[in-house]
Order: structure tokens, then C-alpha cells, then sequence
């Protein structure tokens, strides 16, 4: 019988990075569900969130202990990863979410509350009329 | 010196950054600190205003509270998706927050806080009025969410960056 590379970790390395990468891709696949089910633009907003923090976290954190055993030194790369994930994922969600809100409080959508809103809501019958002709000019 | 190294601590991350990456040597140092001055010179170029950070201190408190948020938050809205949200009694909710903080390292910083926890979603900040609209995942009571980011994250930032 052949062992693997992997058989040859001890069980308190093992054990451990088995169990965080675990709660990461767990955290992943969460969030991807999240992502799926939810169904406003907003709320879908925050499922991904649950990948990028905790998830990412975890499946490093596993990533650090099997190869610093692996490798006898240890190993810090995936702080570095985990540095450029913390600092760039809020600037593609704000600029996701200032365009969808930009979007929605000139349009005076339902979803937002209506104090939100940029403009005074337009009656509706004159509402449709009035939006149609200048569609056609552009 | 500030000529020399605009951002200091920039300048050190990026060193820092590089021998992680690299293995450690004296020409990696080298090599490093060059790399580290240089992108110090053009980020001065970008960014002309130098961040004031006063005390380093109240940041450090405010990472190790900031860990603790964002586990916390993600065991909820993990909890929240495995339930479809406390079944279908979740309320989702726009919510204005008048901020004191002017700095605009700071702001970023609690962008940053923000958008890493799951649950608030930084939309937009009005520089003039000060107020931010956040977007919550499951709102309970407005004002538990006003006084937690204000006691918990604005005055720490601003004794920072004060």
C-alpha cells in the first residue's frame, strides 16, 4: 500500500488545517447559495462578503500550517493574499452598490425609502408619456 | 526626510512585502528598499496629502475589535442564509448614519471595516453633510447600529487620526 504526500503530515497538522479548510470552502459555499436565493440587489450584496472575510481567512490560515510543516519553515505568503483581499473587495462592492444606489434614487425606485430618493416621484399616468420621447431621440 | 520618504510606512510595507515574497538575502533587501522608495516617491505624486496618524495604538484596538465583528457577523449571516433569513423574518434596511470623521484615510479605513463585515454594505457617503448610507442585511434597531459604529469604530479611528 502507497501512502500519499499528504499521509505524511501528522494528525495535530493535519487535524486542524482539515478543519479550517473545511469552514472556509463551508463559508464559500454559503455564500454562493446567499448569492443564489436572496433577491434583492442589496441583500445580495453581503452574501459574497462571507467569502471574502472569514472564508478566504480560514482556507489560508490551513493553506499556512500544512505548508510550513511541509516545507520546515514557515510560510507567510497567504498574509499577503490576505492583505490584497481585505484592501481590494470594498472598492468593487462600493462601486457595485454607489451605481446600483446612484441608479435607484434618480429612477425612485421601490426598493429604496423614499426620503432617498433624488427626485419627487412623478405622477404615474404622466410618468410613462413623458420618459418615451426623449428615449427615441438618442 | 519627508522628501526623501513621503510615506514612510508605506515604504516599510512594501520592503516588508517583497521579502515575504522573495527569499531573504541582502540583495533582496536592496532590491526591496528601492522598490519601497520609488513607489513612496509616486504615491506622493498621487496622493499629496500625507495621512496624520497621531496614535497607533487605538488602530491596534480597533483591529482586534474589528476581528471579533467580522467572525461574529459571519456566523449570523451564515446562519441567516441556512434559515432564508430567520424564515422570511429578516427586514433588510437603508439606514442614514451622521459621521464626525473628516479625514479621508480614516473614511477609508472605515469603508474598509464596513464592507469586510458581512451584513453592512458601505453605499455612499456625502462629504459635505457627513452622512453615510449603509445598507443592513438584518436590521434589528437603527440606533443599536448608529451607536455601535460611532462608539465602536468612529471615535477609535478619530483618536487615531485625530
Amino acid at each position: 500500500m502507497s501512502t500519499t504526500y499528504l499521509e505524511t503530515f501528522p494528525w495535530w497538522i493535519a487535524l486542524p488545517a482539515a478543519f479550517f479548510m473545511v469552514v472556509g470552502s463551508t463559508l464559500a459555499l454559503l455564500g454562493t447559495i446567499g448569492l443564489w436565493q436572496l433577491k434583492s440587489f442589496y441583500d445580495r450584496l453581503h452574501a459574497p462578503t462571507l467569502v471574502s472575510s472569514w472564508g478566504a481567512a480560514a482556507i489560508l490560515i490551513g493553506s499556512v500550517l500544512l505548508f510550513s510543516w511541509g516545507g520546515s519553515r514557515l510560510v507567510i505568503h497567504e498574509l499577503v493574499i490576505g492583505v490584497f483581499l481585505l484592501v481590494t473587495t470594498p472598492i468593487t462592492l462600493m462601486m457595485v452598490g454607489r451605481a446600483a444606489l446612484y441608479r435607484d434614487r434618480v429612477a425612485g425606485s421601490r426598493e429604496l425609502p423614499e426620503h432617498l430618493h433624488l427626485h419627487e416621484p412623478a405622477p404615474p399616468e404622466a410618468a410613462p408619456a413623458a420618459a418615451l420621447p426623449e428615449r427615441k431621440a438618442d | 526626510m519627508i522628501r526623501l520618504i513621503p510615506h514612510p510606512l508605506l515604504s516599510l510595507a512594501l520592503v516588508f512585502m517583497w521579502l515575504l515574497l522573495t527569499s531573504f538575502s541582502l540583495g533582496h533587501l536592496v532590491l526591496g528598499a528601492m522598490l519601497g522608495l520609488v513607489i513612496g516617491w509616486i504615491f506622493r505624486l498621487l496622493e499629496p496629502e500625507r495621512p496624520k496618524l497621531r496614535r497607533i495604538w487605538p488602530l491596534v484596538k480597533l483591529s482586534g475589535i474589528v476581528a471579533l465583528d467580522i467572525l461574529r457577523s459571519n456566523i449570523a449571516v451564515a446562519r441567516l442564509i441556512l434559515t432564508r433569513g430567520r424564515h422570511g423574518k429578516r427586514r433588510s434596511e437603508f439606514l442614514e448614519v451622521p459621521l464626525e470623521l473628516k479625514d479621508p484615510h480614516a473614511l477609508a479605513l472605515l469603508a474598509m471595516i464596513v464592507t469586510a463585515t458581512p451584513g453592512t454594505a458601505w453605499l455612499s457617503h456625502d462629504m459635505d453633510s457627513g452622512i453615510l448610507i449603509l445598507h443592513v442585511f438584518d436590521l434589528v434597531e437603527e440606533d443599536d447600529w448608529r451607536t455601535l459604529i460611532h462608539n465602536r469604530y468612529e471615535t477609535l479611528l478619530m483618536e487615531a487620526f485625530g
